[in-house]
């Protein structure tokens, strides 16, 4: 068995309003110095030995992420 | 005339849709999601709703359901297919139609009548409008606004793509405040406004959903 971890961010270029609604919050609660958010999904999957990394990169990019509007990293973190 | 409307898990705007359907003369169909058949259908629909509670993203479960690949197969080779609000989403995902619905810019789930003007009248699903025609019907969602890559947007609008445009507002960000999109037949359409809520004073703001049922009925006479 393996962790594999895919993370998924809007693009550069896509709005993300979810995010700017934290940036903008956090001032509020007295942190300063934070000059942008950007908020995205983080996935952890346990897989099996066979899964290789071409399979996973299929994964995240034709069902976890919608390349459309977002990019995505897919790391193995744990043999 | 047989047009149908897909029940996925947290759909909600079948009924409607079916009333709609009802309304504008045809034979209604109930299609389920689980079911790879399309009961011979004419044209489908996809109602609004929250199809797996928009879990991952909206439509992205969806739009791997056993009835979507024979609607893909079937879109391909020309029938119409409507896909409303959710199912606006699913197209997307299913890569029926370009570009992404993303969260509201104003994060609030927006609910309220809509002014639209129709862009195009010659698809499927426009053709009893007038060119450049105005209606009001109702939206409802928290994931309306629509992105996609420049030179998406550009394609659209330069092939009459963009089918329907917000007036009086843009209620989510929406690029180039657009509402509805279609393929480069015009037979696959995508809004997210909600014209099966709208076909009678008695429940709705205005009939002017309607066309879009009545549309798909001369476009499926005339194939």
């Amino acid at each position: 068995m393996a962790r594999v971890v895919v993370d998924v961010m809007p693009k550069p270029e896509i709005l993300d309003p979810q995010g700017q609604a934290v940036a903008r919050a956090l001032p509020r609660l007295g942190f300063d110095g934070v000059s942008d958010v950007r908020q995205g999904k983080h996935f952890v999957l346990e897989v099996d030995d066979a899964v290789d990394d071409e399979t996973l990169h299929r994964i995240a990019e034709g069902f976890l992420a919608n390349p459309v509007v977002e990019e995505f990293v897919v790391r193995r973190v744990q043999a | 005339m047989r047009i149908g409307a897909v029940t996925f898990p947290g759909t909600l705007d079948d009924s409607d849709t079916l009333r709609a359907i009802k309304a504008s003369g045809a034979e209604a169909v109930a299609l389920w999601h689980g079911d790879a058949d399309l009961r011979g259908v004419d044209a489908v629909i996809l109602p609004g709703g929250f199809s797996y509670g928009d879990y991952l993203r909206a439509g992205a479960i969806a739009r791997f359901a056993p009835v979507m690949d024979e609607i893909i197969a079937a879109a391909r080779g020309g029938m119409p297919v409507l896909g409303i609000c959710n199912g606006f989403q699913v197209l997307c995902e299913a890569g029926l139609l370009p570009g992404a619905l993303l969260r509201n810019a104003g994060l609030h789930f927006v609910c309220r009548d809509q002014w639209l003007k129709v862009e195009n009248n010659t698809t499927a699903w426009t053709s009893r409008y007038d060119a450049g025609a105005e209606i009001i019907v109702p939206i409802k969602n928290m994931d309306g606004r629509y992105a996609a890559t420049k030179s998406t947007v550009d394609e659209l609008e330069g092939e009459g793509r963009v089918v329907f445009r917000y007036t009086g507002g843009n209620p989510n960000g929406s690029l180039g405040d657009i509402a509805g999109i279609s393929d480069p037949t015009g037979r696959i359409v995508g809004l997210m406004p909600h014209p099966e809520h709208a076909i009678g004073a008695l429940t709705g703001p205005s009939d002017d959903g309607l066309g879009m049922f009545l549309s798909v009925l001369d476009s499926v006479v005339a194939a």
